[in-house]
């Protein structure tokens, strides 16, 4: 232990920068630059206003990442509770003196950037649970007290994100905290009941839903109904999509997004425009990337010798394969239309720093891989 | 931790490891799903969304079609097109109607009784369908409407093409009008729905009606790129549409204005036609309206004063309006009787202004009489006791078959204007079919003097001067230029040929061949003895240039300028002996029971070239009202004769 101990302090920074998993590192680069190439596009062919903060906050987040990466994962462990419950004063705090956009309550202007709490949740709950099943005996896993502590931590959170409303984030962080609580071990029937639950109860939540919200999902069984209206987005995504081909139509050629056909084609639809210039081929290989950055990340947790260290990594990956696996499926029409950005490519400040943010983690916890964490 | 070892940590471990591992089968399950969800979207159905996309981005607008135009003989342009700007709505695309209307209304400054028709003719139709809210706006308030489109989500402001008749009300009976297309516009012609588009305009009477196929045009076509909210980013394709043909008239605009002129604020017709070539010099009937009324869509209150008018603007006077030609009928009356032996140039009759035949009294226009007259005096004094003895003679039939063959009761313009009327040639033969009775004598007598069940058109009768005064051939009226049209001199050549072959055929004995040689020529002889003819153009220019003619006073001494011709008389009701005592001069009389004042003449006398017909509704005598009309025509007619004459020689060229 003393040895090990040892061992660690002993890391020079060469050593520090030479234990970087490179690979990973290029994934989040080959993705920032296709995310830079698709806004240039979103922007007809022109370094227009959001380009030109993406690319901006894509330097500056990932050279903060950087620099986190060095932070030793000792910090984060350390400060898991208090990340968590800073965010949430910030959630707390956008319920009360938040900006309103488009009939929600999410922002809070930090004047340099509006910054949207729930997306830094998404981490923050991951680092929390990593934290807590870090110390949790197998044994007690499933006793009523360790169940009940993880639940309210997780309910707070989704019951603020859902008020404001944002019924995206609030289901993007409720499956995140989800997934770490099955990875530590939660009894499966906990999560059959649970489902049955909320199967039984979704009638009761819908009609607490915003009527947009509603029709939503109502649209999404039957896009054609109503094909200006809800539909819309669903069919000119999926037209969009389809036209695009084996090769797609051509870099600055989509005419779905550049005809404005496209709704939120700079968030939430940045899948579509680029499927549709870049066509099948394309979407694989941008596929092929997110999988090795997912299959990296759960690499570094296999070699974490913490507890925090793997579950953060595995809590990390499963989130990020669940954004782009949600926000692919909503846009291929699988799924209903709920706002999901997706990593790294949506525009959008606070989803990229939360992302980053996840990423320095994984990254210190790569490089401080035998660090043991009390 | 984990390095601590022991049996929980272990247990947790492999928990964590064994869950992740699962999870990870699952990840891949699903972007396998996510993979095959893209091939199926953009391999097997790319097709398909790349037709939704095109659809999607892809509109065509169809421009209403360039419409030919109208060429007087000059190559003046009676009948062009300008550009129109209008407002259209498609009530479908917009959002709240009511307030794009009172928005409209308050830019435009309307009053509230259109807008509440336009909110009627909105209900009327499908929500689709567009309406014209204004067919023609000034620059001014088209500049204004594009100004304020931002506020006016749905208001289309577009440029058409609208009709122009620079001559106005001259030409308004031959080339018609046009106007929007209305339901039955569509239904009856199959090119008209195929081209229809918002604005279009098409011909709804005269030539403009007649000649919609070759004039339409074909419709330009626009396909832009639009973006979700409909707007045009840019013009992809623009396929220009062919101008409909333009057709060139035989019409002198000068001489058709002129005539307009001397129509002014009468009812009545005038005709010039060339005796050879068949060619309408000018065609007029009086009153007129402005065709240019219609590009504005004329609103109801001048339509109907238009509509009421008495002296019927609405009717071509000079192709549908039917009148007794009274004596313009006294030279084919003696011609007929010529022609059939009835009676010999010699025969003569005394007039004592009445006559008592099969029980009825008949009066000649002269109430002191004319004495003694031969036939040559007859007519040029018009005197009707000689022709009912003529008629009386010569019969009703043989009258019917003389006066068919110089073109009364058909039609002479039939393939331009099918609305033409044929008018009426009896006959025994018509009476029993069309009244049912048998024919009476005494209608015979009047109808030599051009009364009774005979009636004719203005242009009838100014081809039936024509074909009398080229010498008694059949010519072939037309109005628009042909390319292969034979020069008069041709023809000319043609109608002696044709007199040849009368004589040869007179000269042998093979009647058979002579027939068929006669009816292989084009421009075939009216009549079998061409001295009949000659002597009843004697006649009528005896009328005109001889002391006690009926037109001397209006006569042209200049023999460049001489001209025959034959007055007429048409009563509209029948004269009652008190009005016959009173002896009323024409203003004494009210309007409506006026004669109908005629005048049918032909000239240069030395070598005829023009024939014409003047008609004055309820003009009195025809000496007074209408032969001083013919006498200030002829002039101009004559007068241009050269000039006409030079651009014939260059007709190959054109056209």
């Amino acid at each position: 232990m003393l040895q090990q101990f040892h061992y660690s302090n002993q890391l020079t920074f060469f050593q520090k920068i030479r234990s970087f998993d490179f690979t990973l590192l290029i994934c989040i680069l080959i993705i920032g630059i296709i995310s830079i190439f698709a806004m240039y596009s979103t922007d007809g062919g022109d370094a227009l206003y959001h380009t030109k903060n993406h690319i901006l906050r894509f330097i500056i987040f990932f050279s903060l990442m950087i620099f986190m990466s060095f932070v030793n994962i000792k910090f984060w462990h350390a400060t898991g509770y208090v990340f968590y419950i800073i965010v949430l004063l910030l959630l707390i705090a956008a319920s009360f003196y938040g900006v309103t956009a488009q009939g929600s309550q999410r922002w809070i202007n930090l004047y340099f950037i509006n910054l949207q709490p729930s997306e830094l949740m998404k981490i923050a709950i991951i680092v929390c649970f990593a934290k807590y099943y870090h110390r949790v005996q197998i044994n007690n896993v499933n006793k009523i007290i360790s169940l009940a502590i993880p639940i309210v931590i997780l309910i707070i959170p989704i019951f603020l994100v859902v008020a404001q409303p944002d019924l995206g984030t609030s289901i993007l962080i409720a499956l995140s905290g989800l997934m770490v609580l099955w990875l530590a071990g939660v009894n499966v029937k906990y999560f059959v009941y649970s489902s049955l639950i909320f199967i039984i109860s979704t009638p009761f939540v819908i009609s607490f839903l915003k009527p947009y919200q509603k029709l939503r999902i109502l649209t999404f069984f039957n896009p054609d109904k109503d094909p200006l209206g809800a539909g819309y987005q669903i069919i000119q995504s999926k037209i969009a999509v389809g036209s695009g081909g084996l090769f797609g139509k051509g870099f600055l050629k989509g005419t779905q997004g550049y005809l404005e056909f496209l709704p939120e084609k700079h968030t939430d639809f940045i899948f579509t425009l680029f499927s549709e210039e870049f066509g099948f081929l394309g979407s694989l290989v941008l596929l092929l990337v997110y999988a090795i950055m997912i299959f990296r990340i759960i690499r570094i947790g296999y070699q974490s010798r913490s507890f925090f260290g793997r579950l953060f990594c595995f809590g990390f990956a499963s989130a990020i394969f669940i954004y782009i696996s949600v926000n692919m499926c909503m846009v291929l029409g699988l799924l209903p239309i709920v706002g999901s950005p997706l990593p790294i490519m949506s525009y959008g400040g606070s989803s990229m720093l939360a992302t980053m943010i996840g990423f320095s983690i994984v990254m210190s916890a790569n490089i401080y891989q035998r660090q043991l964490v009390s | 931790m984990i390095e601590e070892g022991g049996n929980t940590v272990f247990r947790k471990l492999s928990t964590i490891n064994r869950r992740m591992f699962i999870f990870s089968l699952a990840k891949a399950v699903v972007f396998t799903g996510i993979v095959g969800r893209l091939f199926s979207l953009q391999i097997s159905e790319n097709k398909k969304y790349l037709t939704l996309s095109d659809k999607n981005r892809l509109r065509e607008s169809r421009l209403p079609p360039v419409r030919g135009k109208f060429l007087d003989y000059f190559g003046n342009t009676i009948a062009g097109n300008l550009e129109v700007y209008q407002l259209h709505v498609i009530p479908e695309q917009v959002e709240d109607f009511r307030y794009l209307m009172v928005r409209l209304r308050d830019i435009l400054g309307f009053d509230n009784a259109k807008l509440a028709k336009l909110i009627k003719k909105k209900n009327k139709q499908k929500p689709w369908e567009t309406l014209i809210v204004s067919e023609n706006l000034s620059w001014e308030e088209f500049s204004k409407i594009n100004y304020y489109l931002h506020d006016l989500a749905g208001a289309k402001p577009i440029i058409t093409i609208g009709r122009s008749y620079p001559y106005s009300k001259s030409y308004t009976h031959v080339l018609g009008y046009v106007a929007q297309v209305s339901k039955e516009d569509l239904n009856n012609s199959e090119i008209i729905k195929q081209r229809n588009v918002p604005g279009l305009r098409v011909g709804k009477s005269g030539l403009e009606k007649n000649f919609e196929n070759e004039l339409i045009g074909t419709n330009s076509i626009q396909r832009y790129e639009v973006n979700a909210y409909g707007k045009r980013i840019n013009q992809i394709d623009y396929i220009e549409g062919e101008e409909g043909k333009t057709i060139k008239l035989t019409i002198d605009s000068e001489i058709q204005k002129f005539t307009q002129e001397l129509l002014k604020d009468k009812a009545g017709s005038i005709s010039v036609m060339d005796i050879y070539t068949g060619e309408i010099i000018a065609m007029n009937s009086s009153p007129a309206f402005d065709p240019n009324l219609f590009l504005y869509g004329v609103d109801f209150q001048k339509w109907n004063e238009i509509k009421k008018d008495p002296l019927k603007p609405l009717l071509n006077k000079t192709l549908s309006g039917l009148y007794a030609p009274g004596s313009t009928i006294k030279p084919i009356v003696a011609l007929s009787a010529l022609e059939n032996d009835v009676l010999s140039t010699k025969m003569q009759v005394r007039c004592q202004g009445k006559i008592e035949m099969y029980g009825h009294t008949y009066h000649c226009w002269k109430k002191k009489g004319h004495g003694y007259m031969s036939l040559k005096n007859a007519i040029k004094q018009s005197c009707d006791i000689y022709f009912y003895e003529a008629s009386r003679l010569l019969g009703v039939d043989r009258l019917n078959e003389t006066a068919m063959k110089f073109g009364l009761g058909k039609q002479v313009l039939g393939d331009y204007f099918p609305n033409e009327k044929k008018g009426v040639v009896p006959s025994t033969k018509w009476k029993k079919e069309n009244i049912g009775q048998n024919w009476y004598l005494g209608e015979t007598i009047i109808t030599g003097i051009g009364q009774g069940y005979i009636q004719t058109n203005p242009l009838q009768l100014c081809l039936m001067t024509a074909q009398l005064a080229n010498g008694g051939y059949k010519i072939y009226p037309r109005i628009t230029i042909n390319k292969n049209q034979e020069s008069a001199e041709e023809i000319r050549k043609k109608m002696l040929q044709a007199k040849d072959e009368i004589k040869k055929r007179k000269d042998t004995l093979f009647n058979v061949t002579g027939d068929l040689l006669r009816k292989k020529t084009k421009y075939k002889s009216l009549v079998r003895n061409h001295e009949n003819i000659k002597f009843v153009l004697d006649a009528m220019f005896r009328s005109t240039n001889e002391v006690y003619g009926t037109s001397y006073g209006s006569r042209i001494d200049d023999p460049k300028y001489q001209y025959a011709g034959k007055t007429g008389t048409s009563q509209v009701k029948r004269i009652t002996e008190e009005e016959r005592e009173l002896d009323l001069e024409t203003y004494q009389i009210p309007y409506k029971d006026r004669d109908h004042a005629w005048f049918v003449a032909f000239g240069p006398y030395k070598e005829p070239r023009y024939a014409l017909s003047v008609l004055v509704e309820h003009g009195g005598s025809g000496s007074k009202a209408a032969a001083p009309i013919a006498k200030k025509l002829f002039k101009l007619i004559i007068d241009r004769h050269e000039l006409r004459e030079k651009t014939t020689n260059q007709k190959g060229v054109k056209v």
